[in-house]
This record gives structure tokens, sequence and C-alpha cells, in this order.
């Protein structure tokens, strides 16, 4: 079994487990590379059929080839798909102007606030890794949250071999992270061996692409020639560059990310 | 290119941070945005100082609360890819540190030359020892506070390898180094050629990736059915052996003989599969699976009992009581259990016996003990199969305890 098959075969593991624990599921789908990547993982723990909806949380700012991107597959693939949006706050016309944090705070951890107050959902999984952020690196893979979506990291509880935590009267929801272990040129690789469909944005135009996808006023593209999978995974061999570099909200303060984590935001 | 976990374990202050930074610094193994930025910030390459302003970066992001809990960081040598599990020393966060080392395939013990053994140092090894990690290099840090002196080497190592022997690791090397100077880590150092080993990454070049059992009888523990169309497809993951479609398998608890009609994946047809998948199958006759049922070879089955005897290491700091319930889970199956006999109760770092046939395990405690299980599960010892050999405690779904079965068939 080489290395990827490991890795497959132990999110596939967690998946599962996750499922038969909590039933009242959701996945996350950023539509990224890392969620799309987790995706495929989940339609293959479920031969195909999800037996859960898909939730993507729309701050409407997001890269139109994004939205594209979703309507797509989410009828190719037959996903339920949730679209999560903080109306509210867009009637309010919240955007990266008035402040990153609060836009961050308010159409994304917010609107999934909404939607797991709608849907009660007791488990959420979602595409983070370890090796993305300092502050996802001390994740777990069963992370609990509480009531106010508050992640207590200096007393998360012990996770054993592969025993996780499962969900207590005190908690909101547990977040359930399959892809912990995994890189970015691991995603990769694996994208290129299961040959997934990705973002274009991904892919270099005019020698730019980027590494890392969210929000169009949010992301800076970095100076690259990969217009393949094949010379990504050569890039991300040769030059480094972090991943997360032209993410803004990475930058913006040191602490931005731990503070948004801290609040519920993924 | 093959892989491997490991974790750094050792007293606090003793280096396990200096040794991370030095490790990415000396392997090349540091986004290059992060080293300009040092460098523009320091003026410096390649030189102490830059190394220095590293480690303070690092430490910042320790205050920050990173390494409270159990951090992974990741290089790549010639020979393969390794993640570091990065763990506190703090005596209150040995729950993380269990955590990481559950994960760990091997573990770097690191001493301070000057300080010599310390508490934390006994209890980081005696965790080691009950997770089953048996390997482990000994690094010997700071040996520039002393002068980079073999005597005082030898009298470190003398020292821990006693202790080690006690509890029955036997280091694959012991290893002085200076992480803060660089000194036979990565590069061999001209200040101690009285060593005659190898360096620390050539040390752990040889260590050996987790082996997969795939020689053993098969284990298939059931996590989930899911019915599909007109099919019940039992999922799970294969922990040891094989199989293939057509083989005559048992079912435990129920003890049915039943026969694999398919093994299934998404889009792929597969006649067999193998240790370390996961897996759906589909079983002819009208057996129905459930979650904790374990598929297993007839004749080559796991011990059946609700009795057996187990090492725990307690993890919580409300203390367990004698005539508590508690959960079990052992792979996938759960039941109510109760702890029968706790024949010694020990402090895991001095090894020291508190009491016998005890009533009461605290925090941070190892006990001897007998356990009674409500119904009867499937376990194995666990020096003969790791995945069926180990199991936690949970008391109000969280885990509070971590064991490993010394004796799976009742009393010593």
């Amino acid at each position: 079994m080489n290395y990827l098959d490991k890795l497959e075969n132990q999110s596939i593991f967690i998946i599962r487990e996750a499922y038969a624990q909590f039933r009242n599921v959701a996945m996350l789908w950023s539509i990224g590379k890392d969620s799309t990547t987790l995706l495929w993982l989940v339609r293959k723990a479920f031969f195909g059929k999800i037996p859960f909806p898909v939730v993507h949380l729309d701050t409407s700012y997001k890269f139109n080839e994004i939205y594209e991107f979703r309507e797509r597959y989410a009828k190719e693939w037959g996903l339920n798909l949730i679209v999560g949006r903080n109306e509210e706050a867009l009637s309010l016309k919240m955007g990266p102007e008035k402040g990153k944090f609060e836009c961050c705070t308010m159409l994304k951890t917010d609107a999934l606030k909404k939607v797991i107050e709608k849907y009660k959902f007791k488990a959420l999984y979602l595409a983070i890794r370890r090796d993305e952020h300092g502050i996802r690196a001390k994740e777990r893979i069963f992370s609990p949250r509480d009531e106010d979506f508050e992640w207590d990291y200096k007393n998360q509880p012990p996770e054993l071999w592969d025993q996780y935590k499962t969900k207590t009267r005190t908690e909101e929801h547990i977040r359930v992270h399959p892809l912990l272990g995994w890189r970015e040129i691991d995603i990769w690789e694996y994208i290129k061996r299961e040959k997934l469909p990705i973002v274009s944005l991904y892919y270099s135009k005019r020698g730019l692409r980027y590494r890392s996808i969210g929000c169009a006023c949010c992301c800076n593209p970095v100076k690259s020639n990969a217009d393949t999978v094949d010379k990504i995974i050569n890039e991300l061999k040769t030059s480094r560059i972090s991943e997360r570099s032209g993410r803004a909200q990475d930058k913006e303060s040191a602490y931005i990310m731990q503070k948004l984590r801290s609040l519920g935001y993924m | 290119m093959d892989s491997l976990k490991f974790i750094i374990v050792g007293h606090v202050d003793h280096g396990k941070s200096t040794l991370i930074g030095r490790l990415l610094y000396d392997t090349d193994s540091l986004p290059h945005d992060r080293i300009e930025e040092i460098r523009r910030k320091t003026g410096d390459r390649n030189g102490e100082r830059e190394f220095a302003y590293l480690l303070d970066h690092l430490e910042e992001e320790r205050q920050q609360g990173i390494t409270i809990d159990t951090t992974q960081v990741f290089f790549k040598t010639n020979v393969r890819q390794y993640v570091i599990i990065d763990a506190p020393g703090h005596v209150e966060f040995v729950k993380n540190m269990v955590t990481g080392a559950s994960q760990a395939e091997a573990a770097i013990l690191i001493i301070d030359a000057a300080e010599g053994v310390k508490e934390q140092t006994k209890r980081h090894a005696y965790i080691l020892s009950i997770l089953g990690i048996s390997q482990v290099i000994v690094v010997i840090n700071k040996m520039d506070l002393v002068g980079y002196g073999q005597d005082r080497f030898n009298e470190v190592r003398d020292d821990i390898l006693r202790f080690l022997g006690s509890i029955g690791i036997r280091p694959i090397s012991s290893i002085p180094i200076s992480a803060k100077n660089g000194e036979n880590v990565v590069r061999v150092s001209k200040k101690m050629k009285w060593h005659k080993g190898p360096v620390l990454v050539k040390s752990l070049d040889l260590l050996k990736s987790r082996i997969i059992s795939e020689d053993k009888p098969l284990l298939l523990p059931i996590q989930d059915v899911y019915k599909m169309d007109d099919k019940r497809i039992s999922v799970g993951r294969i922990e040891t052996g094989n199989l293939a479609v057509g083989n005559r398998v048992k079912i435990l608890p129920s003890g049915q003989i039943t026969e694999i009609c398919s093994i299934e994946y998404y889009l792929q047809k597969k006649k067999r599969a193998f240790a370390g998948e996961s897996i759906g199958i589909v079983t002819r006759d009208s057996v129905f699976l459930n979650r904790g049922d374990i598929v297993c070879e007839a004749e080559k089955e796991p011990v059946f009992t609700d009795n057996f005897s187990a090492n725990i290491f307690w993890l919580t700091k409300e203390d367990f009581r004698k005539d508590e319930r508690l959960t079990i889970r052992c792979a996938t199956q759960e039941t109510s259990c109760k702890i029968i006999r706790i024949g010694r109760r020990m402090d895991s770092s001095s090894l020291e016996v508190i009491e016998e046939d005890a009533c009461i395990l605290k925090n941070l405690e190892v006990g001897e003990v007998v356990i009674e299980t409500k119904k009867p599960i499937a376990i194995k010892d666990y020096n003969d199969v790791q995945e069926l050999g180990r199991f936690v405690f949970a008391r109000d779904n969280d885990i509070c305890a971590g064991g490993i079965i010394t004796n799976s068939r009742g009393k010593v």
C-alpha cells in the first residue's frame, strides 16, 4: 500500500466513523482543492451516494469560476446542496472594506451558525489540513465546539488510536477533519491520480495562479507558469512559498486566524 | 516515497523545539518566504542569528498556544518524508502527549546533558512503553553546555539506559547532540569525534515504518451497514490479514459462518482486499451484520471473553473509583464494563507502586487491572495484535483512559 493509499483509506475510515456516530451530519464544501478532494473521498466512502447535504457558505464575494464549478458539479454528482448565506448582513452591505475580521465572521462563521441552527447538524466534515496554518496544526480529528461555537483548544479531549470524541449534551457540534494529516502536495498528487476536476483558478493564466482560493477580494495570485496538475506538483517540489501567502486574513494580523477560529471560523 | 511519523518527548526545556527548528532548518524544509523574512529582519544569512530568530518565531507561535497541544510538522531526507509530532513537556499536557504518541511509529527521547534525567523524561518514556512504541532514539542535547565531553554523555546515557531497560525499551541509538549549534543532528560534529555512531537523521532513516499485518489472520471490525438499492453493504477497515471473494468467514459475536459475495469499492471491482484498506463487503445468506461485529477466520478467531487483564493509564482529573461503570471501546466494539481488580496502582513517572489491591486511580496513574465487560468482546493480547489489543475507556462520552491488554485470558 503506497502513501496515497494510506491517506485515502484512513480518511475514508474517519468519514465512515463520524457518520456511524452522528448520522445527522453535513459536509462543508468551499469548492477549493481540499474540500473538492474531501468530497471525492466522501463519495467513495458512500459508494457514490452521499447520504447527507453538502453546504457551501456563500459570502457573495466568491470568484465566478467558483459559482460555475458549484453549479456544474452539484448537478453532475447529484449533491444535496445547501447554500448558506447571511442575507441579513449582506442586505446591510457587509464587505471586506468594513474590516476583514468582521466580514469573515459575519459572512462565513455567522452564515454557518444559521445553517446549523436550521438543520440541527450534530457534526460537520471540514477539509482543513495541519500543514496549511499553524493554528490548524493543533486540531484534533474530532473537535468539539460549544454552543457559542468556541473551540477550547487548551483543553481538548485525548484522541487515542482511532477512538474519537463523541458528542455530549454541552456541545453544539463536532468538527470532523478527515484530511488533517494530508499536505498540500499530497492533495495535488491525489487530484492527479484520481483525475479530479478542480476550479480553473488554480492553473496559471498569463503567469499567475492561485494556490489557495476563497473570496475574490481577499486572495492574491502567485507568480507561476504551472498550468497543469503535473506542473503544479513540480512547482511545489521545487519552490517553496507558504501556501496561504496570498490569503489576506492570515497576514493582516498574526493573531487574526487564531481569533477567527476560536470564534468558530473554519 | 515512504513516510514515518515520530514524536519528540522529554522534560520541559530540554530542547524539543530547538531540535525541531534545527531539523527543519538543516533539511531545508521551511517555506522560503519565511526564511527570506527572517533574513531581512536579521540581516544575516546562514548564521547563528538567523537560526536564533527562527526559534524565537517558533517560540512566539508556542506562546500563541500552538504547541500547548500536539502539533505536526513535516520534513524530508533523501530516504523518506517525516512527520514530527511535537509534544508539550508540561505535566498538565500529558493527555496531549499521549494523543500525539498514540499516532507515532517511533520516538526521540531528548535529555539535557547538564540537567540529566528528570521526572518528565521518565514519565514520557513510560508512556512510550505503555503505548507499545518500541523504536526509540535517545538524544543527549546541549552538549555545548558540558564542553562536548564524553564522560558526561556516558554518565547521562547509562542513567537513562538503566531506566529504559527496567521498562523494556531498548533504544536503537544514543546520540550526543547540540540542537542549538547543529552538532550531530544533520551535520557530523567535529567537536565530538569520539562519537562513533550515526548522526540523528541517519539514525531516523534506519527506523522501520509501521508494518501492516497482512500475514496475520483476518480481522475486520464492522463500522457501519449501508442499505444501497437492494444490497446491504457492511463497511470497515481490515486491521490484519486479507480477504477474498468466496472466503468463508466467521462473524463475532453471533458465531455465524458465511461467505463473502463481493468486495465493494466505488467505481472499482476487486476480488481481494488487504490489511489497511477501508472496504465494503456483501455476504451470502441472510446474515445481518452490525457495527461492532468482527469478521474473522473460523478456527483463527480472536479471544472472545468478558474478563481480561490490562494496563491502563488514567488521563483525567476526576478520579476513578472501583464501583464505577465505564464504557469500553475496542476497535468498533463498545460495551459497558467494570474494573473488578486494581492489582497495582503506580506513579507513571517514578513507577513506584503507590498501593496494592487499590480502590482508586488518579490522574496520570497507571493501574494493572482486571476488567469485566457486560457483553463478551473479541480481543487479542497487545503484543500479538495491537489493533484488538488496545482500548479506551469513556465516561460521559469523553475518553478518560487508554489501555493495552496484557492477558486476554483473564487473571494473571
